[in-house]
């Protein structure tokens, strides 16, 4: 592993401390030392695994105190991660793939232990047959488990999402784990000049985890998880379900508790972005990295007149129902761009268009809606594709029938 | 290497020195003659209060420890049935994590995980050898009733050979279907794991004191540890509940479940047949005093009785490790 290090040019005050060469997997790894993590729980699986590696080496040349251990499969890991939490210590794992669901058993208990630890997950194809190459249906299994999930499209988000993520998971209100997901090799492996934080900068942002009266302590001698069959699961179920729906608010103020600190780094409504939407008439949604060859597809259509915008989801869970319900059904069209596959469901649809759709439904202005089945195992989404997928969505406008409503971009056939 | 202070325990000398504090009492929901709720008594007494206990699913999860009613006076967290040894690792590496950064006091806090025979010895097994390659200070007891008690009996790999259970069911073509020898758990990962410096086989109830005995030595050596405990249960093995203790002691004079300690790489044989002058009781007399054995012919009771003489006169570290020798010649 390589950290290249550059010299800072730009204006660097206040909050940030020096800017770095860091690819997303090196600037997670700062994240993490900057957010004072406890335990560290490492097993490698491409391409996540450089967030291990770089951890390794800043705790082996002292920049970084933490327990870091080396797991024997994804499921000890993730137990290691669940239980440092369960004793109060801040926790970090991580996963992609094949990986990721080789430990889905702790991940779901995770959720139901209402522990926030925070995992990355390097989006990568499921396997068979083998492949490295981003897809978010590793993610998305998570879905409806319990966490908190979200998508950042740059190495100077990843960061900064490992201090917001725990801000948000940690706190009392919330205390659900959560995904950090980016997207394998497109932001894994890209490099930008990414400002790292102060330490003190961090520190200001980022309470102290306190699990408070359920922590594990011989001082704070509690059962946790005991069995409850019949008797209280849907209790128990029900304070998931409301400490979900609470954090959309915590979501929201720690947002605006970073821009406290860091500057305006983000706008609301936080759970995504738009771009040239104003006075747009089609708009393509998606998640991660497809988000840079869209922009430039709007740049270029905007010069030729063409209103259309891009909006990037970032929160998936909690899905931003109201927000989006409101900002979509300002559109004439709304194409969703599924990096994921869902067989065999409604209309044979990827899982974003689901939400999307089913966000939109009580929606009093329901702008018509296509989706496209693209950049499957990492197949690249070029500018032009996503020109192409705007020009459907345009035609989408005129249409009443369904014909067109999926379109597999940039398949062989 | 271990830099936490210890807790200096004094050797339980004879049944009337055991502590009278409990710390697992009323609220669980085992069987009646449940030798493995007195593993569980056992091991928190010898512990004391400063430990944090974490128990895998499996019938001392969902028969001992229900919402309301928790049987545990010291913290206890339920984990996942193969999880045993990362979850003994990960709330070590945390509480060791906090107590370096100054964010709790410095102070020995047990980690002790529990888990049964499906859950230790056969899916966490590679979680509990991670675990005994940390350095991490930890105890792991696998309480063996030699089935998946929770799930109504069905085998494991720590099943004794032959024994009748809801997936291995005597019938008229195939007498046995438990053909897999019993998994020889503690010596596989004493054999497995150099730096590990304590491992024991015990029985919560004979002899009287030992088991409690081989835990506070684990827990006094430090470092990662492991105890398998041979735990005779009424339902899975099919007798009267007023035999566990019984059924124990029989299990070990016979020879079948060899009880010993593994201390930095030498073993001591903590009850040794060899040394009584009368030697080892034959295996049918403990077999049947068991249902699940019922259906055995005699030309099964021989077969099982060559194996266990072989475990002790053949094999070069007897009842151990089954190895036999160097062979001389080259092959």
């Amino acid at each position: 592993m390589s950290v290249a290090v550059a010299k800072a040019k730009s204006d660097l005050s206040g909050p940030y401390e020096r800017e770095d060469l860091l690819n997303g997997c090196q600037a997670v790894a700062q994240g993490v030392r900057l957010a004072d993590v406890d335990v560290i729980a490492a097993y490698p699986i491409r391409p996540y695994t450089e967030v291990m590696d770089a951890l390794s080496k800043l705790i082996a040349d002292g920049q970084f105190d933490a327990e870091y251990i080396i797991a024997d499969s994804e499921h000890s890991q993730f137990e290691i991660v669940k239980h440092a939490s369960s004793v109060n210590a801040r926790a970090f794992g991580g996963s992609s793939g094949t990986g990721w669901m080789y430990g889905m058993e702790a991940l779901v208990v995770t959720a139901t232990d209402r522990l926030p630890p925070l995992f990355v997950v390097g989006n990568r194809a499921l396997d068979d047959p083998g492949a490295f190459g981003v897809e978010h249906n590793d993610a998305m299994a998570i879905r409806d488990m319990g966490w908190l999930l979200c998508w950042v499209t740059t190495p100077q988000e990843a960061l900064e999402h490992v201090l917001i993520g725990y801000r948000i998971a940690e706190d009392k209100r919330v205390r659900m784990p959560m995904g950090l997901a980016m997207d394998g090799a497109f932001l894994t492996h890209s490099q930008h000049m990414v400002k790292v934080p102060s330490v003190a900068a961090a520190k200001k942002f980022l309470p102290q985890y306190d699990l408070a009266e359920r922590r594990l302590h011989p001082d704070n001698p509690i059962s946790v998880a005991p069995q409850v069959n019949e008797d209280w699961v849907m209790e128990l179920r029900r304070q998931n379900w409301e400490a979900a729906k609470r954090a959309r608010g915590v979501i929201k103020e720690a947002y605006k508790e970073f821009n406290d600190v860091f500057g305006n780094r983000y706008s609301a409504p936080y759970y995504f972005d738009e771009f040239m939407t104003d006075d747009a008439e089609v708009v393509l949604i998606g998640i991660g990295t497809v988000a840079a060859p869209a922009r430039t597809a709007v740049r270029r259509m905007r010069e030729k007149g063409q209103k259309v915008g891009y909006v990037n989801l970032r929160w998936f869970r909690p899905f931003p129902t109201v927000e989006l319900r409101e900002s979509l059904s300002r559109f004439k069209a709304v194409g969703v761009v599924d990096r994921d596959f869902a067989h065999g469901s409604p209309d044979d649809c990827g899982i974003l268009m689901h939400e999307v759709r089913s966000c939109l439904y009580p929606a009093k202005n329901r702008p018509a809606i296509v989706n496209f089945m693209g950049g499957l195992g990492g197949r690249d989404l070029s500018i032009a594709d996503t020109q192409k997928m705007f020009e459907i969505t345009q035609q989408a406008v005129k249409k009443d029938s369904m014909d067109g409503f999926i379109t597999w971009i940039g398949l062989r056939e | 290497m271990s830099t936490v202070p210890t807790i200096d325990y004094e050797k339980i000398k004879g049944v009337h020195k055991i502590p009278l504090e409990e710390l697992y009492t009323s609220g669980h929901r085992t069987c009646q003659g449940c030798e493995s709720a007195t593993t569980m008594r056992g091991f928190i007494k010898a512990a004391g209060s400063r430990t944090v206990v974490t128990g895998a699913t499996g019938c001392m999860y969902v028969a001992n420890t229900s919402y309301m009613t928790t049987p545990w006076i010291v913290p206890w967290m339920h984990t996942q049935l193969g999880a045993g040894g990362s979850s003994a690792v990960g709330m070590a590496a945390g509480l060791r994590a906090l107590k370096r950064k100054g964010k709790i006091k410095d102070e020995k806090i047990n980690v002790i995980n529990f888990s049964g025979d499906l859950g230790a010895g056969d899916m966490g097994i590679g979680g509990i050898s991670a675990a005994l390659q940390s350095d991490y200070d930890l105890l792991i007891i696998m309480y063996d009733n030699e089935s998946a008690a929770n799930t109504d009996i069905q085998a494991t790999g720590s099943t004794t050979y032959g024994a009748q259970t809801t997936f291995t069911p005597p019938g008229t073509k195939h007498p046995i279907m438990q053909r897999r020898w019993k998994k020889n758990v503690a010596g596989m990962l004493a054999v497995g794991h150099p730096t590990c410096r304590y491992v024991a086989t015990a029985c919560a109830t004979f002899p009287p004191t030992d088991y409690l005995n081989k835990v506070r030595k684990a827990l006094s050596i430090g470092g990662p540890t492991f105890i398998h405990t041979y735990d005779p249960c009424p339902k899975g093995w099919d007798y009267h509940p007023r035999f566990s203790n019984e059924l124990g002691e029989l299990g070990i004079k016979c020879g079948i479940y060899p009880l010993y300690e593994i201390v930095e790489g030498q073993i001591i044989y903590t009850w040794d047949a060899r040394k009584t002058g009368k030697g080892r009781i034959p295996v049918k007399e403990f077999l049947t005093k068991q249902g699940r054995f019922d259906h055995l012919q005699e030309e099964h009771f021989t077969h099982i009785q060559k194996m266990v003489d072989e475990m002790w006169e053949e094999w070069e570290f007897p009842g151990v490790a089954p190895i036999k020798g160097i062979l001389k010649a080259r092959i």
